[in-house]
């Protein structure tokens, strides 16, 4: 076993320990922190495969934006130091044997499928490289949707405004 | 245990996705939902990274994919919490079994 398959390993026990810890336990803070080491181990599969610019795009926006998002939010909503309410168990059973059947046949149909595995290169796409595509013209490049999500957010962030904007008393 | 390869990818993504789907499920309080659909859609970014590198290593559209995964993923996240936030103000609970006078 090389340094580099014992590193995957390590990286998705992380990943997916924590992400069940996340959806199990009954403190919801716990629950954001745990989601926090998820999001870290994601970043770590990126930097993994050499797509360094995405580690990046990962940790700064989850890692530091989404997770803090989530904090600030169990911070207003939920009295500290309250559980979560324990679900009934046949839920609980139902919904395993949902996620596992799923698991089961999703990952018999990844194993059947023979994929076109190619060994990939030790290195990942350059951030030369990447803005050159985003940002070009032509039928590869990727211009529209990069407008086109900027105008998502901002339409986002006007949308969040004005949801979240407390009404004004009315005057009587 | 041979050297980790595209299925070994195919399957953390997997197990990520129906982790989501189990929390999606069983959670009854807006944000912990809000949280599985987020282990959902990172799950769905490390399928398109994996799929980029092990089977079209040239080329660059999975990562570009991902990059607008996140961008959604993030006003997705903001408007949800100003609806939670919302919501809270005027039912003081985030508890989705509290939010239901629109369901009949």
């Amino acid at each position: 076993m090389t340094a580099s398959a014992i590193i995957f390993y390590l990286l998705a026990i992380l990943t997916l320990g924590s992400a069940l810890l996340a959806i199990s336990t009954r403190q919801i803070f716990r629950a954001a922190i745990y989601l926090l080491f998820t999001l870290i181990g994601m970043a770590g599969f990126y930097f993994w495969m050499h797509y360094e610019f995405i580690a990046a795009v990962q940790i700064v926006v989850y890692a530091g934006g989404i997770a803090v998002l989530i904090i600030f939010s169990v911070f207003l909503t939920q009295r500290s130091g309250e559980l979560l309410p324990a679900q009934k168990g046949s839920r609980k059973f139902f919904a395993a044997l949902a996620a596992f059947c799923g698991f089961a046949l999703a990952m018999l149909q990844i194993i059947k499928y023979p994929f076109r595995s190619e060994s990939g290169s030790d290195t990942g796409p350059t951030v030369a490289a990447i803005g050159n595509q985003l940002l070009n013209l032509d039928v590869s490049g990727y211009a529209l949707p990069f407008e086109v999500v900027s105008m998502l957010l901002l339409a986002a962030m006007i949308g969040c405004i004005v949801i979240a904007m407390r009404a004004k008393p009315e005057k009587a | 245990m041979n050297n980790p390869g595209l299925y070994h990818m195919l399957f953390v993504s997997t197990a990520l996705f129906f982790i989501g789907v189990y929390g999606f499920f069983t959670r009854r309080n807006l944000i912990t939902m809000l949280m599985s659909i987020e282990l959902i859609l990172n799950s769905v970014c490390l399928n398109f990274i994996a799929f980029n590198k092990y089977a079209w290593p040239g080329k660059m559209d999975g990562l570009f994919f991902t990059l607008f995964i996140i961008a959604a993923a993030a006003a997705e996240a903001a408007l949800a919490i100003a609806i939670i936030i919302n919501l809270y103000r005027s039912h003081n609970t985030i508890d989705v079994n509290a939010a239901e006078e629109m369901k009949y």
